[in-house]
């Protein structure tokens, strides 16, 4: 039995041209890596032996791959192939399904694989106070792989100074060339860098906490490369957070009329189906539903912001104090309100307790957006020549949350449920106004005429196509 | 608004376009520069819920003129808006290159103004990227429909892939919940970028050199569930698609309910399965040699749900098999089910030197289980003798289970069916 030594690919080389030359079998060498360090054996030099054998091209390719594995028994695999390859099996590369073959291109693959993490997951802090700028990086591979990846970031990072430590042996790149030195522990790198907070911050932005796939994510990320990833500081807090942000998720998604609107134009099985709404949780403390009422076939739709408390008692839109005010004013500027469908953005009361009182309070974004489908589904099935929008929440209901009233009220725009659509004040902001009540009220039924103008407009020219 | 709080919202509102590839550019670093692409693209991170973090995705602004119902994003939504300025998204790409956590940048955008306008700020931040910040990395651009040819031509000067999205197999579908989109608007862009794209070449060909213009091709991306449209629909216009314009790859997205959805659109999430479906099906288009009109039947227009669908045409193609591993040409293989594109390679390898048995087979890390069924090997193969028992589908349809999002990711990443 023969002992040899190697401890990189020149050094087997070298030793297996030796031994070929010799015709020596592979049952009869054994091969010692141990004790080996990459820096303890002295380099190898291209031995003085002319060339005993020819091999495949890919025999070497898959070899010096191979040779940078970590396993020790990876010599005797190589002579093994190789003296296969030059005695009898001259094609044997070529069957995958060959024990030795395969052992070898499992090592070739282990280490191609870790070559590839090494890209990936390598991170770079900047040393602080570096100028020039210095990036450095701590890293652990599974094999011997920094020479031959490190030609890969001089050419990604070539216009930056950097250097990647890790324990066997480290990297740097001064711009210019490649060098080599000796591992170091860890607490030679950075500890920190300003960036990456905000590189946590959007790793945790697209993380889906409804879909937690841990193994799988594990899988490609092995949790040993986790202690040099950032990002990995925060995944325990994403997984922790994930069930509590998969119910919020789902309370908002839950929160939607649309699940209760039925698929029909008929206004009458509309309103039946909106008494049983759970789209939102205001139903939890109203009263009635409010649902619009009006002609089917109007052509004119006025909407709401949500229904009072006289309203919510009695189940019918615009009966209290602002809809009394709204006949009024509709009088004046001579809009028949027989003519008009009146509804609202939201179809529940909400409000809040103030002694013995129900106070009207502004519902949220979220139940604006929950009860659209109903007024949507009015819409639909009336589909008005006009729709006019009393106040901010019905016009950023159907025209969107950048829509303001105060400087768009008065202007006709086109609109998908309807010919034109307008917005103007509620009547119930006047009636919050005491001071400035007569000139709103006046700016108010000025734009009411206005509609009506365009209603005379609009039925004039839908006259003309019939 | 400071640039974390944007980051927050806008990476948010990106995650609906599923494309995270960043392969299939070459481009050298720029002397003094930073920034590579090799080909092959690199998967940075992973989140915990499995899926692989490639690009820095953003959208430009979450603002939209338009109202497009099975967008988050659109004008009468009300979720939380917000806009980078194109030096802060280069900033970000720059800085995050820098320190390794990514292969480049991912850049869509709500439509601001105009087409036109929307283009030139997303064509500004690839153009600060390559030329102030001397950017070599991958850069994706989403293309704007309707944005001048110009525009275009200046943004794939600068971008890697750019991608123009189809969203919905039917035009007509597209007027009534996009109406501010057609496939003539969306598909004019696609000629536009072929076009570039074959200019590029043809100059590169007579020349020796020639500006690059998008060397990672262009690709586009479905809604899939959003309207009846059936897998036959989607499959025969990805291919027309492919065919016309020379597209890289098609995405399938799943449409999912939003909150406060327009009462035109299902209320019900697609099965997750489907987009599986597809994307396999789109791979069989592709690297196996099946046509879209084979992968479904004139009585069923949609793919079978409960296996996939080369093995659907296998059964309803029995006379084609068994398939004798050691005789078939390579097409034949490609049909065996269990069969993919490398093991059909490492077959016909092999096969010259020796013949493949069973046990062979089951080195070479295909689905042998199902395999069997289908091909005749050196030793003796009982189970091909079932071929055409009526008992085979239960026998080969492997147990129905519920299938994840992950599964659906990972097939449009790696394309193993």
């Amino acid at each position: 039995m023969t002992i040899v030594r190697a401890h990189d690919f020149l050094s087997w080389r070298n030793e297996s041209r030796r031994l070929l030359a010799a015709d020596v079998s592979p049952a009869d060498v054994h091969w010692a890596g141990a004790n080996e360090t990459l820096f303890g054996g002295e380099q190898a030099t291209e031995a003085k032996i002319g060339s005993v054998a020819s091999v495949p091209k890919e025999f070497l390719r898959l070899a010096q791959t191979a040779a940078l594995h970590r396993d020790d028994d990876r010599w005797n695999v190589l002579y093994r192939v190789l003296y296969r390859l030059t005695h009898s099996e001259p094609s044997l590369l070529k069957v995958g399904i060959d024990d030795d073959v395969r052992r070898l291109e499992l090592m070739n693959q282990a280490v191609s694989r870790d070559m590839h993490k090494m890209t990936a997951f390598v991170r770079f802090r900047r040393m602080e106070n570096s100028d020039p700028e210095c990036m450095v990086a701590w890293y652990s591979p599974d094999h011997h792989v920094v020479k031959a990846i490190a030609p890969w970031f001089s050419r990604r990072f070539g216009g930056v100074r950097w250097s990647i430590l890790t324990p066997d042996e480290c990297a740097h790149w001064d711009l210019e060339k490649l060098t080599f030195t000796p591992g170091v522990p860890r607490s030679a790198a950075p500890a920190s860098d300003d960036m990456e907070h905000l590189w946590k911050d959007y790793y945790a932005s697209i993380f889906n906490p409804a879909r937690v796939k841990v193994k799988a994510m594990k899988a490609e990320m092995p949790v040993r490369h986790w202690a040099t990833l950032p990002e990995a500081e925060i995944i325990p807090n994403l997984l922790a957070k994930a069930n509590v942000r998969v119910i919020e998720m789902a309370k908002n998604q839950k929160s939607s009329a649309a699940e209760f609107v039925p698929r029909t134009n008929d206004l009458q099985q509309l309103r039946a189906a909106a008494s049983v709404c759970r789209g939102c949780e205001l139903y939890a403390r109203a009263t009635h539903v409010v649902f619009g009422e009006g002609r089917p076939d109007a052509k004119v739709v006025m909407v709401g912001e949500q229904p009072g408390d006289e309203e919510d008692l009695k189940g019918h839109p615009f009966v209290g104090p602002a809809g009394r005010l709204l006949d009024k004013a509709m009088l004046e500027a001579g809009l028949d309100r027989e003519q008009v469908y009146v509804t609202n953005a939201v179809k529940h009361f909400k409000w809040i307790e103030r002694g013995k009182r129900r106070i009207h309070a502004k519902p949220s974004g979220i139940e604006i957006s929950s009860c659209r489908p109903w007024l949507e589904a009015e819409l639909a099935s009336i589909q008005p020549e006009l729709v006019v929008c009393l106040g901010a929440t019905a016009a950023q209901s159907l025209m969107g949350r950048d829509f303001r009233v105060t400087t768009e009220r008065g202007i006709f725009f086109p609109h998908r449920w309807a010919k034109q659509l307008v917005a103007t004040i509620h009547p119930s902001a006047i009636l919050r106004m005491p001071d400035r009540r007569d000139e709103e009220y006046a700016l108010f039924v000025h734009d009411l005429k206005l509609i009506a103008a365009k209603v005379r407009e609009l039925e004039a020219a839908s006259r003309r196509l019939s | 608004m400071d640039v974390q709080a944007k980051l927050r919202i806008l990476a948010d509102a990106a995650k609906y376009d599923a494309s995270c590839a960043s392969s299939g550019s070459k481009r050298a670093r720029v002397e003094g520069g930073i920034g590579n692409t090799t080909g092959v693209g690199i998967c940075h991170s992973y989140t915990p819920d499995g899926r692989c973090v490639s690009l820095l995705k953003l959208l430009l602004t979450n603002y939209c003129i338009y109202d497009c119902s099975y967008c988050v994003n659109r004008i009468s939504s009300d979720t939380p808006r917000a806009r980078f300025t194109p030096e802060e998204v280069a900033f970000l790409t720059v800085e995050f290159y820098k320190r390794n956590y990514i292969e480049g940048l991912f850049l869509s955008s709500g439509i601001i103004q105009s087409p036109d306008y929307t283009m030139e700020q997303m064509a500004r931040v690839a153009s600060l990227l390559r030329t102030e910040h001397k950017f070599g990395g991958y850069v994706h651009l989403k293309a704007v429909p309707g944005a001048s040819e110009e525009l275009m031509l200046q943004a794939g000067r600068f971008a890697d892939r750019l991608s123009a999205n189809i969203e919905l197999a039917r035009d007509n579908d597209l007027a009534q919940l996009a109406p501010a989109k057609s496939h003539g608007a969306i598909e004019k862009s696609m000629q536009q970028i072929a076009h570039g794209i074959l200019e590029a070449k043809d100059k590169t060909m007579r020349s020796g050199k020639a500006p690059q213009f998008a060397p990672a091709g262009q690709s586009t991306q479905f809604i899939v569930g959003a309207t009846n449209a059936t897998d036959a629909d989607l499959l025969g216009k990805s291919s027309a698609l492919y065919r016309r314009y020379g597209l890289r790859r098609a995405y399938y997205s799943a449409f999912s309910p939003i909150p406060h959805a327009d009462p035109a659109l299902p209320l019900k999430k697609i099965p997750l399965v489907r987009e599986h479906r597809l994307y396999q099906a789109d791979w069989l288009m592709r690297f196996y040699g099946f046509t879209a009109e084979e992968l479904t039947t004139v009585v069923d227009r949609n793919l079978a749900l409960d296996k996939d669908p080369k093995l659907a045409w296998a059964l309803r193609h029995r006379e084609f098999y068994p398939v004798d591993v050691n005789k078939a040409g390579r097409a034949a293989l490609r049909r065996v089910p269990g069969f993919g594109v490398r093991t059909v390679t490492r077959i016909l390898q092999i096969r010259r030197y020796r013949a493949l048995s069973l046990g062979d087979l089951g080195k070479l890390k295909c689905a042998v289980n199902r395999a069997k069924f289908f091909v005749v090997t050196s030793d003796h193969n009982p189970s091909a003798l079932q071929i055409d028992g009526v008992k085979l589908p239960e026998r080969v349809v492997p147990q129905v289970r519920q299938l994840s999002l992950f599964e659906a990711a990972e097939t449009a990443r790696s394309g193993e069916l």
